[in-house]
């Protein structure tokens, strides 16, 4: 192979003035990192509640959280990521619009909704699979002790149904962490890019991409263990 | 706002979007589907085997290509075709590949883990007698694969490879990262060379959710129809 391995590169400063290209990685690894778990956030909380939306008695309810994930389901995230990026400002009242363009960080806040409502389709679909997967027993005792609908869903359905959908609910999490690398797209300086940013101004090509590789594995491995740790802290003790 | 909403910019542009894009893209699926599902058989074969070391490469090799998101694959094989072909073929330049082939690669090597993850459970689903009859009857490991355990693998997989086909068809809409005239790329150049962004990328999102929203359909209902009652 004659390509030029330099590997001393990254102690070497970047064009961008801003410190040498090993810095730049790791920028672009904390916007990752931090986009992720702020895209988490939206996506547990909407996606919890279209989940138990899927699982009430209602028809109405049941009809909106349906449509909802297969709406997020079926269109490829980057299209998704476009229209909330290029559409959405366009579509909306034009002083709105003009007010999410001049957001600062705008590509941030995008990648935060997009994800957000993206995976929020993903985990309710898990969520209505944990609710579903309890003996429907649960439920009739959650009633017959006099709760009601909201009160047997938050103090006996939903404590049993996460703990049972952890480890899912960890690949959707780690899915979501991958994800948005798609935000490069739209110009958020994330790993991904920072590692194509280096590779344009160094052409060490395969340097750059090795060390966002074990980047990525290095926070995979962070995200098994701490869900293993979660799975441990919150299992219910003499529960299998 | 909606109110200038110009079909007409939609309509022009359909014989570029469907005879060059949409068909870029539905090649690139079936190809690197069928690449995907043959390679990811033969890893989860490899994961299964009792050999020494080759179930880790296996598992090595899934694992590694399930932590790294699609977008840094691509990057990484379009850069890293070129010096593999040159490898394969001994020539003493890095090959020149062509951006079609370069994807197919990619998403080839790239779907194998996941499918492979399919196949792996589909061979555990099937009882351990079947395999030691199998060979009771003297057929090799290979005789077995083919005529006894595969078949049924296949017959009781095909709803979830026909899903995580439908999820390759979303995800070959990244190819854009390397400007290729897939479906999105297509509707991409239109909306930027008409500065109607609007209308190109609204279409592209009604089209892909009208294919994905059917094609799951029917995966369902092939789902009801070939379910085995156990």
């Amino acid at each position: 192979m004659n390509y030029n391995w330099n590997w001393g590169i990254f102690f070497e400063p970047s064009p961008e003035g801003t410190g040498t290209y090993a810095d730049m990685l790791l920028s672009g690894l904390t916007w990752t990192v931090v986009t992720a778990l702020c895209a988490w956030v939206i996506a547990f909380f909407l996606g919890s509640m279209i989940g138990v939306m899927r699982t009430l008695p209602s028809k109405t309810a049941n009809a909106v959280g349906t449509a909802y994930v297969e709406l997020f389901r079926n269109i490829p995230l980057l299209v998704q990521m476009f229209l909330w990026y290029f559409v959405l400002p366009e579509v909306l009242p034009e002083s709105w619009g003009g007010w999410i363009k001049q957001l600062p960080n705008a590509p941030f806040y995008t990648a935060v909704v997009c994800l957000g409502f993206f995976t929020a389709s993903r985990v309710a679909e898990q969520v209505r699979a944990g609710i579903q997967a309890l003996p429907r027993g649960q439920k009739m005792a959650g009633t017959a002790m006099g709760l009601t609908v909201s009160q047997t869903y938050r103090h006996v359905l939903l404590p049993n149904a996460y703990r049972m959908i952890l480890p899912p609910l960890t690949s959707e999490f780690l899915n979501n962490l991958k994800n948005t690398s798609v935000a490069l797209t739209i110009g958020l300086l994330e790993l991904t890019a920072r590692a194509r940013a280096m590779q344009e101004f160094s052409f060490q090509v395969f340097e750059a991409f090795t060390a966002a590789t074990i980047l990525y594995v290095l926070i995979n491995i962070v995200v098994i263990f701490t869900s293993g740790w979660i799975e441990r802290r919150v299992a219910v003790p003499g529960h299998r | 706002m909606l109110s200038n909403f110009d079909f007409s910019v939609i309509t022009s542009a359909l014989p570029y979007l469907f005879l060059d894009g949409m068909r870029f893209t539905l090649t690139l699926t079936a190809l690197a589907a069928v690449g995907g599902i043959i390679l990811g058989t033969l890893i989860a074969m490899m994961r299964l085997s009792s050999l020494p070391v080759i179930p880790l490469v296996a598992k090595g090799y899934v694992n590694l290509m399930r932590s790294l998101p699609l977008v840094l694959v691509i990057f990484w094989f379009y850069f890293l075709v070129p010096y593999l072909g040159q490898w394969v073929t001994g020539a003493d330049r890095p090959m020149t590949v062509g951006a079609f082939t370069s994807s197919l690669v990619t998403f080839t090597l790239f779907e194998a883990a996941y499918f492979s993850e399919i196949m792996r459970a589909g061979i555990q689903s099937i009882p351990k007698g079947q395999a030691a009859a199998a060979s009771a009857l003297g057929l090799t490991y290979f005789a077995s694969m083919r005529s006894v355990i595969l078949p049924q693998v296949f017959r009781n997989m095909t709803p979830i490879l026909l899903t995580q086909t439908i999820v390759l068809f979303q995800d070959t809409s990244l190819v854009y990262v390397l400007s290729i005239t897939d479906f999105l790329g297509a509707a991409s150049k239109i909306a930027q060379r008409d500065g109607r962004l609007v209308e190109m990328y609204l279409f592209a999102a009604v089209v892909y959710f009208a294919v994905c929203f059917v094609a799951s359909m029917a995966v369902r209902r092939l789902q009801k129809k070939i379910a085995i009652i156990r």
